[in-house]
């Protein structure tokens, strides 16, 4: 069963739209990235699939249910592009109270939150005030407020822009471990690294889906060496069928 | 639940930002403190006319408590003489006639002036009428005794005599007072107003900085991407913020008992109940008025549009001296409700049912702010 399925989405503001005939459809434990150039329409896809937009046209199913639906959000771990953290509070406060919200049973959010900061590295700094934080200590916090609730599907919003690479390593080997056990990963990202590391990737350029598929089957379409390549090369077909029209 | 985590929240957030907790616990209480300073001993305007060639009588007459004379025999143009000088007015004479030139830039003092000349031409009047009683009387006397040695009879002239007995009469003035006493101040009128209003003020603007606050930072989009609802935000919003308006309304009220000694005739349960509507009602106001800002900056920009208008409506300026359409608008101004519940309680100790319809309307006005501010967060999350 698909555990994110989208067909024919058309998604704007007002009269302006925004996104094109999005088709899609993630499967369980698969990771999804999500590239383009900013202003691409990514962050509003994201959007859209949490049910925090109406499609104007099309369906959104995820996890079974047609979007948007509030309950949904309670097994959707959602990371968001600027750190919406509570800066006056510390970290351990921080995910407690998305805990709460998240609506996370007493009984596990402490081992929840153990966990999370460990996956990110911030343990040691749990009871230090958000307003501290250095600017990957801020991104990483929010990740780990996206895994408190164990949730079977990851939303992160460019979640490795300010971690070094060492980190970054980390996080995708949990990220991969955690697909492994069953959970979907959807992430948007610039860093072409991050796009080889997913199962499949979904090009999105002025707001239509240029190319799709995993890495391996791109990198052969296009006959190139890199993601980043296929990304040029997708770009320039489509300039290139925009002219023709 | 999760209405119970954003306050929690809300708590933990205030408690850590100290000046804020200042500004609003002790700022109230130096601002009313100041007020009550200000309104101490200057129920009374004293100023002074400046004479020139009036009549001496007139000059004693014209003297009370509020007005002081004073003779001058510059013979300069009178505009002249009281720019120079500062002076209330200047009354000169010429002949019969008076001329009165006030300076009118303190109105009340202008007023002074010219109820003072009215009284002295009235003092005057009447002590020229006495005079010719007088006179008369003696007239009539003579008269009397005259006609009594004729007709030896007494009853006319009794009456006259009694006549003139009366016309000397002294009354004695005793006042009573409904509400308040000789030692009421204006203070003690602008006390429930300020009250009404100190609240009203801070939790507007607290709350809806706040909010402003977690929408420009990004938290309250992510909060909406979590399964709360819209309306556990507003509501722990409320209760939030709300708490910190109790502390605040008992820190006021028990400020004004102990330390001005200032008397609460009615139930001070009610003041407090007022005190909550009109925080709530603020906070409502507060949370619907940020949405229109993008910035801190913008929030202040409305304190001029929606709070300071309100102190104008509340009481100080009695309605019904208004034109209609002006009382129509002090009919949408929470702190009318607000400010008239509170000096019907403090002052006149009115009972809960006396104010429940003013109660009734303040909750109306915050039920309707609630739902828009719920319609507004739709802006973030569609459901």
């Amino acid at each position: 069963m698909a555990i994110i399925s989208i067909t024919n989405l058309k998604q704007g503001y007002g009269k302006t739209t925004v996104l094109n005939d999005i088709n899609l459809q993630v499967a369980a434990g698969e990771i999804l990235a999500l590239i383009g150039p900013s202003g691409a329409g990514k962050t509003t896809l994201v959007s859209t699939i949490m049910g925090m937009l109406k499609p104007k046209e099309g369906e959104v199913i995820v996890l079974g249910q047609h979007m948007p639906r509030r309950e949904s959000l309670a097994q959707i771990g959602y990371m968001a592009q600027s750190d919406a953290l509570y800066d006056e509070l510390t970290a351990q406060e921080n995910l407690v109270f998305f805990c709460e919200m998240q609506g996370v049973n007493k009984k596990v959010q402490s081992q929840r939150i153990a966990h999370a900061a460990a996956v990110v590295n911030l343990t040691m700094d749990l009871n230090k005030r958000v307003k501290n934080y250095s600017g990957g200590m801020k991104r990483r916090l929010s990740l780990a407020i996206a895994l408190i609730s164990d949730p079977p599907l990851l939303i992160l919003d460019e979640p490795t822009v300010g971690i070094d690479p060492e980190l970054r390593q980390q996080i995708w080997h949990e990220l991969h471990q955690m697909a492994a056990a069953g959970k979907t990963i959807l992430l948007t990202t610039h860093v072409m690294e991050d796009a080889e590391e997913a199962n499949q990737v979904l090009m999105i350029r002025g707001g239509e889906a240029i190319a799709q598929g995993t890495p391996a089957a791109l990198l052969s379409q296009y006959q190139v060496t890199s993601i980043e390549q296929v990304f040029l090369q997708a770009g320039r077909d489509q300039d290139a069928h925009n002219r023709n029209r | 639940m999760r209405t119970i985590g954003i306050v929690k929240r809300v708590f933990k957030e205030m408690l850590r930002d100290k000046r804020t907790l200042v500004l609003m616990f002790i700022g109230p209480l130096f601002i009313l403190s100041l007020v009550f300073f200000l309104f101490q001993n200057t129920s009374q305007t004293k100023t002074t006319l400046v004479v020139r060639q009036v009549d001496s009588e007139l000059v004693t007459a014209l003297k009370n408590d509020h007005l002081r004379v004073k003779s001058i025999h510059d013979q300069r143009a009178a505009t002249t003489i009281i720019r120079q000088h500062d002076y209330a007015g200047l009354l000169t004479q010429k002949g019969d006639q008076l001329k009165l030139v006030l300076a009118n830039s303190d109105q009340s003092k202008s007023t002074v002036i010219k109820q003072s000349i009215q009284q002295a031409q009235v003092k005057l009047k009447t002590q020229a009428a006495a005079a010719t009683l007088k006179s008369e009387a003696a007239t009539i006397k003579k008269l009397a005794a005259a006609l009594a040695a004729l007709t030896k009879s007494t009853t006319f002239a009794g009456h006259s005599g009694k006549a003139t007995v009366a016309s000397a009469k002294n009354y004695q003035l005793k006042t009573k007072y409904l509400y308040g006493s000789q030692d009421s101040t204006y203070f003690d009128t602008l006390l429930p107003i300020l009250m009404g209003f100190i609240v009203f003020f801070f939790v507007f603007l607290i709350s809806g900085i706040a909010l402003l606050r977690e929408r420009t930072a990004g938290t309250l989009y992510r909060l909406l991407a979590t399964p709360i609802k819209r309306s556990e935000i507003i509501a722990g919003y409320l209760l939030g913020y709300g708490a910190f308006a109790i502390v605040q309304t008992l820190m006021v009220v028990i400020f004004t008992i102990y330390v001005f000694n200032i008397q609460i005739i009615g139930n001070i349960g009610l003041v407090i109940l007022i005190n909550l509507l009109m925080a709530a009602v603020a906070l409502a106001i507060g949370l619907f008025i940020s949405t229109f800002a993008n910035s801190e900056f913008q929030m202040m920009q409305f304190i001029p549009i929606v709070a300071i208008p309100q102190i104008f409506f509340s009481g100080i300026i009695a309605l019904d001296t208004m034109p209609n359409w002006l009382q129509v608008i002090a009919h949408l101004m929470p702190l009318y409700y607000g400010a008239n519940s509170m000096t019907a309680v403090i002052e006149k100790g009115a009972t809960f049912s006396t104010i429940a319809p003013n109660l009734g309307v303040l909750a109306v006005m915050t039920i309707i702010f609630l739902i828009l501010n719920n319609q507004t967060l739709k802006r973030y999350r569609q459901v």
